[in-house]
């Protein structure tokens, strides 16, 4: 599976990068004192990634099994944490509406990604023009798009005026409006992918196609779809899992209000450790995470061994 | 220039037949809708930046027909946005020259000194980038509180480092890996040293892998926020991106000013954009999909 970019360089993404085998017996000369060099190359890569990731990594996994505050001692208190969560209300709402999310961008930004690459993949001209204006919202920041877009929605002097609608104060606009602002910065990324993945397609196959006399939604449904299921799949399940890590366009647009609508599980962590002093129970929700994101990884590894899936 | 995957064909583009009999009309207005939600919104930013406060409460959505230019230098000062840029300037510096010396050093043991246990590194750097942040914040916050790395410029930068370089090694890797072993070898034998072998062979070939890992790490510690709401609190040690909101936040609902500082704040990743952008889109479509 690769993904070209279109210039000179193309990455394999990092998921299916250790297909290729780079030992080479030939050079092995220097024995173990060229593997030490080599360690000693690698040393500040392994250091950083204890001392920011593993380390507290693992921290985690064992807060997750205490009463920890954040400050002082903690004690052991098994698996209360996450016994916690099936009663705690507020977790049971932040997974659902993280649930919510993950619908909305498997079919909204998905949907709009697909379309809008394969209008630039019929299209003639323009089409660098094309590219770059919609993925210009994906380079604006968090905090900027969140601005731009609270000013549009505003129920003083945006839309909201003219609609009558508050949009971000109320609890049944709310989550939508956050999910719209964070499409706006997202799906021209998917343009970008799925073009590249649509340009990789063989041209014979439309000509046969053509033949037999489809039409161009027969092509795009029988072509153009099944030729990049790789992708397809792939910005499916990483869809899944950046929907339930979501956390900068709910903080900086809502801070999961008004009354929690659109609190989900990052944000609910973030109070939990940050403002509600249960480090231990914030710790558990980033073990859930993790997990979630975790079986998904794993389910990719699996499905594209499976031959029939073609991913 | 080395290839990690087979890249498609140019031509492969024009050979479609659907290129051969003009798209219908409704096809571009469909392209120019979708053009105009992706501009549209930062464009009415623009505008409202130069706008009065009273003008952008009367006409929210129309031009600014007195431009009101003295806004940027308004914002500049009342956010605090210099000493913003300079923090954002030595956090992107330092998180682009860090992660590319971890990285470039770590893929060039992985792919050209024989790293013994390379396969076990690579999965452990596959699994190490998929984590998400929200894994380790909690402790990483106490942890950085009690190193003293909290609230300092360097202890963000050392996240960065962390955080960025599993991709990028494995991306110089894929670079370097495509270099032929006949190089190093034949520059072995004429006497060539180790560093010798990694300054004049191995950086000039894999230099545009570098140049994107630089690019995305600039872009993403110029533009992340997270990590820099949670480990710095000194308004005066904010970068860019918590600078201005907080003064989003903290300030009255003056939408013209805030429009100005978000101008502010925009320009310098778009022009890079515009200059750099097919560089930028492969390394962020790269980056993307590294997860």
């Amino acid at each position: 599976m690769a993904f070209p970019g279109g210039a000179s360089a193309t990455v394999e993404p990092p998921a299916t990068a250790p297909a290729r085998s780079d030992r080479r017996q030939g050079s092995k000369k220097g024995g173990s004192r060229r593997g030490l060099i080599a360690w000693l190359f690698m040393l500040p890569l392994i250091v950083v990634n204890l001392l920011v990731i593993a380390g507290p990594g693992v921290l985690s996994v064992y807060y997750s099994f205490t009463d920890w505050s954040g400050i002082g001692g903690s004690h052991f208190i098994g698996i209360a944490n996450y016994r916690k969560m099936f009663t705690d209300s507020a977790f049971g709402d932040a997974f659902l509406h993280n649930v919510w999310w993950t619908l909305f961008f498997l079919i909204v930004p998905m949907g709009m990604g697909l379309f809008g690459a394969y209008l630039l993949s019929r299209l003639r001209r323009f089409v660098t023009l094309f590219r770059v204006i919609y993925f210009v919202p994906y380079i604006v920041a968090s905090v900027v798009s969140a601005s731009i877009w609270q000013s549009l929605l505003s129920p003083e002097h945006g839309i909201g005026k003219f609609l009558g609608v508050n949009f971000l104060g109320n609890s049944s606009t709310a989550l939508p409006s956050v999910a719209v602002v964070n499409t706006w910065s997202w799906w021209g990324f998917l343009v970008i992918v799925f073009l590249a993945a649509m340009q990789g397609v063989n041209p014979s196959l439309y000509e046969a196609s053509g033949l037999d006399g489809a039409n161009s939604w027969q092509q795009f449904w029988h072509v153009t779809l099944p030729s990049i299921r790789p992708t397809l799949m792939f910005l499916g399940l990483m869809t899944i899992i950046w929907s339930f890590l979501v956390f900068d366009y709910i903080y900086i647009l809502t801070q999961g209000g008004p009354a929690g609508a659109t609190e989900v599980l990052s944000t609910l962590q973030y109070r939990d450790a940050f403002e509600n002093q249960q480090a231990g129970y914030a710790a558990a929700i980033g073990v859930v995470l993790a997990l979630i994101s975790g079986v998904v990884v794993a389910s990719y590894q699996i499905l594209r061994r499976r031959r029939d899936w073609d991913i | 220039m080395t290839v990690a995957a087979p890249s498609i064909p140019r031509n492969v583009r024009s050979s479609h037949p659907s290129r051969s009999r003009a798209p219908h009309p409704a096809f571009y207005l469909v392209l120019i809708v979708l053009f105009a939600f992706a501009l549209g919104p930062i464009v009415i930013f623009v505008f409202d930046s130069l706008k009065s406060q009273s003008q952008l409460a009367a006409d929210p959505l129309g031009l600014p027909l007195h431009p009101q230019w003295h806004n940027f230098s308004d914002a500049w000062s009342q956010a605090a946005m210099g000493a913003g840029f300079v923090n954002s300037a030595v956090i992107v510096v330092g998180t682009m020259v860090g992660v590319c010396v971890i990285a470039g050093s770590g893929a060039y043991a992985m792919s050209r000194l024989d790293l013994p246990g390379s396969g076990g590194v690579m999965a452990y750097l596959l699994v190490s980038s998929s984590l998400p942040i929200q894994l380790f914040l909690v402790p990483l916050f106490f942890l950085w509180t009690r190193l003293g790395l909290y609230d300092t410029l360097f202890g963000l930068i050392i996240i960065y480092w962390a955080i960025f370089s599993p991709f990028a090694t494995l991306l110089l890797r894929s670079f370097m890996i495509s270099i032929p072993h006949d190089y190093d070898d034949a520059a072995r034998i004429d006497g060539a040293g180790e560093w010798a072998v990694l300054f004049r062979i191995v950086l000039p070939i894999a230099w545009p892998g570098f140049l994107t890992v630089a690019l995305v790490s600039a872009l993403s510690a110029y533009n992340e926020f997270l990590l820099a709401v949670t480990f710095i609190q000194t308004n005066g040690k904010m970068p860019i991106s918590t600078t201005f909101f907080a003064f989003q936040q903290g300030f009255t609902q003056n939408y013209a000013l805030i429009s100005a500082a978000g101008v502010i704040m925009l320009a310098p990743m778009v022009i890079l954009f515009l200059l750099l952008q097919r560089r930028f889109v492969d390394g962020i479509t790269a980056a993307g999909l590294g997860g």
